[in-house]
C-alpha cells in the first residue's frame, strides 16, 4: 500500500506541479505554440482532414485563440481527449484550453474547479435511432438498449429521463463516438444517445442517412463552450474575448471579405474600430496586440461564417442555426459590448 | 605458555559508523531509508498542498452521494439513485465475475493445450504451437476488441428475430438467444420460493440458493460418510459393500426434493418489445471479456503446464509404463500432480495477470470496478486522488488474496521432501 500512495502520490503531484505553473498566456507566447483540446474526431465540430490538418467549428475557436495570441493559427497543438480524459488534460495543464464540445455545467464550473468562458453552441441531447425500429418519440424506447458515451453529461441525463418517465433501458457504455456508430450500426443498440448536433454529425458520415431518425425530444440543456482552468483570469479573458469577438463580428457584419476594409482605417461604427484595435486600447489591456481581433476573425470569418462553413445547413452536417442564431435574429448570441 | 588475551575493546566512536566495516552497511542502509522517507513525505506534502492551492483537498464523501448514473450489469441492487460506494461495489463483483469465470477456463483450457503440446501427434502437436503463440504475442486488449467486434458483427440482432420467418431461430429447442446483444440463457425460477433476507440492510441473499448449498454440502458429507464406512468394512472384512446406488442417492436425493418444493422451473428468454426479456442475459461485453482473457492466460498456461511436465524426469512414465498403467492414467496419477509444484507458483502470477487484465473492460464497455470508480465516478465527480487511491487499494487486496490462497494450495499440493 505504501507504494501505492508513493505512485498515487507521484502522478498527482506531477499533474498539480503542472498546473501550478505561471500565466498561461506568457506560457503560450514563450512556447509559441497553443496546445489546445479537441474531441477524438466529430465530424464537423473537430476532425482532420484527409491532409491531416484539424478542420471544424470546435477547432475555428483554437484557431482564433491561436491568432489572436501569437498571429498564427497554425501553430497549434491539438491534443485528442476523451471524454474521459479531457478534464485531467485540462487541470494538469496539458493543453491550454479545451474546445471539445463541452457542457457547462454547475459541478465542472465550481467544483472541478475549470471556468466555461461562454458559450459556442448551445445544443440539447437527443437520440438517434434507425427508421425501421418505428419509433416516434423517445418515450417509445421502453425497454430498448442504448448507446451512451461514457464519462458524459449525456449519461446522467438519459438516467434522469428514463427514471422521470418511469420506463426501463439498458445503457451501454461506449467510450468513443466511432465505437457507438459501429454498434448502432451492427443493431447492437436500438439507440444511440448523445447531444444533438453530434447525432446530425455522425448521421452525416452514414451511408444511408435517410435511414436514419432523430427523435424530436430534446431532454437536456447543453451549452457547449470551450473552458479554461480557474484561476487564470488573464487567460480566460483572452478565449472569451476572442470568442466574442467572433460572435460580436456577425453582429456587426464584419466578415472575412469586409475586414480589410474596415480594419485600414477608423469608420463610421465606434465599437467595430474599438474590436478591430482601430481606435482605443482594448488589445493592450488583453496583453495582446491591438490587432487581435482582426487576427482571429481573419482565420476563418465571424462566428456565422465558421458555423456555414463547417456544420451550416449546406453541408453534410445540415444544422440550422436555431438557437444558434444571433439574439437580433432570435438566437441566444450575445456578446457583450466592446467597450 | 601463551596469555590469550582478548582484542582490546575500543570505545564506540561515531567515526566508526563510516570507516568500521561492522557498521558501516548499517548505516547506509539507515541513511537510504531517512532519504527515501524525506522523499516520500516531500512528494506527499507537495501533493497535499497544491491539492489545497487548487481547492481539491482529498475528500471522500462524494462516495455517499448518488451516483446518478446507471450500470447496465448488476449483481446487487443499484439504481441511479444509489451512491457512489455502491456503484464501486457492483463494479468490484463485476470484476470479480470475470476474474473468477476468466481464471477457471484459462486453468482448464490452458492445462489441456499444455498436454496436447507434447501430444506425440504431430499435427495437434502444431495446431497447439500455432495457438500458444498467436495468443501469447498479440496484445490482449487487441484480442477484447477484435472478439467484440466479431460477436457485434456477426451475430442477428434481436430484431432479426422477429416476424413469421424471421432471419434468426433461437437455439438449443428454443431455449437460448444467441444475439448480438449477448446470450439470452435459461434462468432458474422458484414458484414456491423462500424470498430473499438482507445483510446488514445492503444485499439481498437469497434463501434458495442458501438452502440448495446446504442440502448439497451435507448430501455429499453424507455420501463421503458411506464411502469411509464402506472403506472400513473392506479394511477388516476384505468384502467392499455396493454403495454406489446409495451415495449417489445421498449426493442428488436430496437437492432433487428440495428443488421440487421450492417449485423449481426454468425462465426461458422471450422476444419483448426491443429485447429479449427473461432468462439470464450475458452481455457481449461480458462474453468478450471472458473469452479474451481466458484465451489469452490459457496461452500462458499451457506453457506453465508443458514446462511443468516437462520438468518431471522420463523415468517417472516409463515406471509408470513399466507398471501397466495406461497413458492417460500415468498423466493423472503420476505425472500431473508432480508436476503440480513446478505449475503453482507461475500459475498463481497469472491469475493475477488475468484479474489485472480485467481493468482493460471499458475498452468494450464492461462495468467493472475500473469502469465505474475509476471511471464515470472519477469523471462526474473529478476526485481523480481519491478514486485513484481506492481502485490500487481495491485491486491490491483481490492480488493479495488470489495469492494467499493459492499460496496455501500450494503449500498443500506440494511433494514433502523428506
Amino acid at each position: 500500500m505504501k507504494n501505492a500512495i508513493f505512485f498515487g502520490a507521484l502522478t498527482i503531484a506531477g499533474l498539480a506541479a503542472g498546473a501550478a505553473a505561471a500565466g498561461t498566456l506568457d506560457d503560450v507566447k514563450a512556447r509559441g505554440k497553443l496546445n489546445c483540446g479537441v474531441s477524438t474526431g466529430v465530424a464537423g465540430f473537430a476532425q482532420p482532414d484527409a491532409n491531416g490538418e484539424w478542420q471544424g467549428f470546435d477547432v475555428a475557436v483554437c484557431r482564433a485563440v491561436a491568432a489572436a495570441v501569437l498571429g498564427d493559427a497554425t501553430a497549434i497543438e491539438f491534443v485528442p481527449t476523451t471524454g474521459k480524459t479531457r478534464f485531467t488534460a485540462l487541470a494538469s495543464g496539458e493543453i491550454d484550453m479545451l474546445a471539445r464540445n463541452t457542457t457547462w455545467t454547475f459541478s465542472r464550473d465550481v467544483d472541478l474547479k475549470f471556468e466555461f468562458v461562454g458559450v459556442n453552441y448551445y445544443d440539447g441531447q437527443g437520440f438517434l435511432a434507425p427508421k425501421e425500429l418505428g419509433v416516434t418519440s423517445a418515450k417509445d424506447l421502453d425497454g430498448a438498449t442504448i448507446c451512451i458515451q461514457t464519462g458524459t453529461t449525456t449519461e446522467l441525463n438519459l438516467a434522469d429521463y428514463f427514471r422521470v418517465n418511469n420506463i426501463a433501458y439498458e445503457p451501454v457504455p461506449i467510450e468513443t463516438n466511432a465505437e457507438a456508430l459501429q454498434q448502432l450500426g451492427a443493431g447492437a443498440c436500438d439507440s444511440y444517445t448523445t447531444d444533438a448536433s453530434g447525432l446530425a454529425a455522425s448521421r452525416a458520415t452514414f451511408e444511408n442517412s435517410a435511414d436514419w431518425v432523430i427523435l424530436p425530444e430534446i431532454i437536456s440543456k447543453e451549452p457547449l463552450g470551450p473552458l479554461v482552468r480557474h484561476g487564470d483570469s488573464e487567460w480566460g479573458d483572452v478565449v472569451r474575448w476572442t470568442l466574442n469577438a467572433l460572435i460580436a463580428a456577425e453582429e456587426l457584419g464584419v466578415t472575412s471579405a469586409n475586414m480589410a476594409d474596415l480594419a485600414s482605417a477608423p469608420g463610421d461604427n465606434p465599437e467595430i474600430n474599438r474590436m478591430l484595435g482601430t481606435e482605443g486600447t482594448l488589445g493592450e489591456m488583453l496583453g495582446l496586440d491591438a490587432d487581435w481581433a482582426q487576427k482571429a476573425i481573419g482565420v476563418a470569418g465571424n462566428y456565422g461564417e465558421i458555423f456555414e462553413k463547417n456544420i451550416g445547413e449546406n453541408t453534410p452536417i445540415g444544422l440550422a442555426r436555431g438557437l444558434n442564431a444571433q439574439w437580433t435574429e432570435g438566437g441566444l448570441l450575445y456578446a457583450p459590448p466592446f467597450r | 605458555m601463551t596469555t590469550v588475551t582478548d582484542p582490546p575493546k575500543a570505545a564506540f566512536r561515531l567515526s566508526m559508523l563510516i570507516y568500521d566495516t561492522r557498521y558501516r552497511s548499517m548505516t547506509i542502509q539507515v541513511i537510504a531509508l531517512i532519504g527515501f522517507m524525506l522523499l516520500a513525505a516531500f512528494i506527499i506534502n507537495n501533493t497535499i498542498q497544491n491539492l489545497a492551492n487548487l481547492g481539491k483537498e482529498p475528500d471522500f464523501g462524494f462516495l455517499s452521494e448518488p451516483a446518478g448514473y446507471d450500470i447496465n450489469q448488476r449483481l446487487i441492487e443499484y439504481t441511479s439513485q444509489s451512491t457512489h460506494l455502491r456503484a464501486a461495489f457492483v463494479g468490484l463483483l463485476n470484476t470479480l465475475v470475470v476474474a473468477v469465470l476468466g481464471c477457471i477456463t484459462a486453468t482448464v483450457l490452458g492445462v489441456i493445450i499444455g498436454v496436447l503440446r507434447l501430444s506425440s501427434n504431430w499435427l495437434v502437436a502444431r495446431i497447439m504451437t500455432v495457438y500458444v503463440e498467436m495468443f501469447r504475442n498479440v496484445p490482449v486488449l487487441l484480442w477484447i476488441v477484435f472478439i467484440m467486434a466479431i460477436l457485434i458483427e456477426t451475430l442477428p440482432a434481436p430484431r432479426a428475430f422477429r416476424g413469421d420467418d424471421p432471419e434468426a431461430t433461437m437455439k438449443l429447442f428454443d431455449t437460448v438467444a444467441v444475439t448480438n446483444r449477448g446470450v439470452y440463457i435459461p434462468e432458474p425460477l422458484f414458484s414456491r420460493g423462500l424470498g430473499d433476507f438482507s445483510v446488514f440492510g445492503a444485499f439481498e441473499v437469497s434463501w434458495d440458493l442458501l438452502a440448495i448449498i446446504a442440502v448439497l454440502v451435507a448430501g455429499f458429507w453424507a455420501a463421503r460418510r458411506v464411502k469411509l464406512n464402506a472403506d472400513a468394512t473392506q479394511e477388516a472384512t476384505g468384502v467392499r459393500p455396493t454403495t454406489w446406488h446409495m451415495r449417489l442417492a445421498l449426493m442428488f436425493g436430496p437437492v432433487l426434493f428440495l428443488l421440487v418444493a421450492l417449485g423449481f422451473h426454468l425462465g426461458y428468454p422471450e422476444l419483448k418489445g426491443f429485447n429479449f426479456a427473461g432468462g439470464t442475459h450475458m452481455r457481449n461485453s461480458l462474453i468478450a471479456l471472458w473469452l479474451a482473457l481466458s484465451l489469452y492466460t490459457a496461452a500462458f498456461i499451457a506453457e506453465i503446464v508443458r514446462a511443468g511436465i516437462m520438468a518431471i524426469s522420463k523415468g517417472q512414465s516409463e515406471a509408470a509404463f513399466a507398471l501397466g498403467l495406461r497413458p492417460n492414467r500415468t498423466m493423472n496419477l503420476v505425472i500431473l500432480p508432480q508436476a503440480l509444484r513446478v505449475i503453482i507458483p507461475p500459475l498463481i502470477s497469472n491469475y493475477l495477470n488475468l484479474t489485472k487484465n480485467s481493468s482493460l473492460a471499458i475498452a468494450v464497455g464492461y462495468m467493472d470496478i475500473t469502469g465505474t470508480l475509476g471511471g464515470i465516478t472519477l469523471n462526474q465527480t473529478g476526485r481523480e486522488l481519491e478514486t485513484l487511491l481506492l481502485l490500487m487499494l481495491v485491486y491490491l487486496i483481490i492480488s493479495l488474496s488470489i495469492s494467499a490462497v493459492m499460496n496455501w494450495y500450494n503449500n498443500s499440493v506440494k511433494l514433502v521432501e523428506r
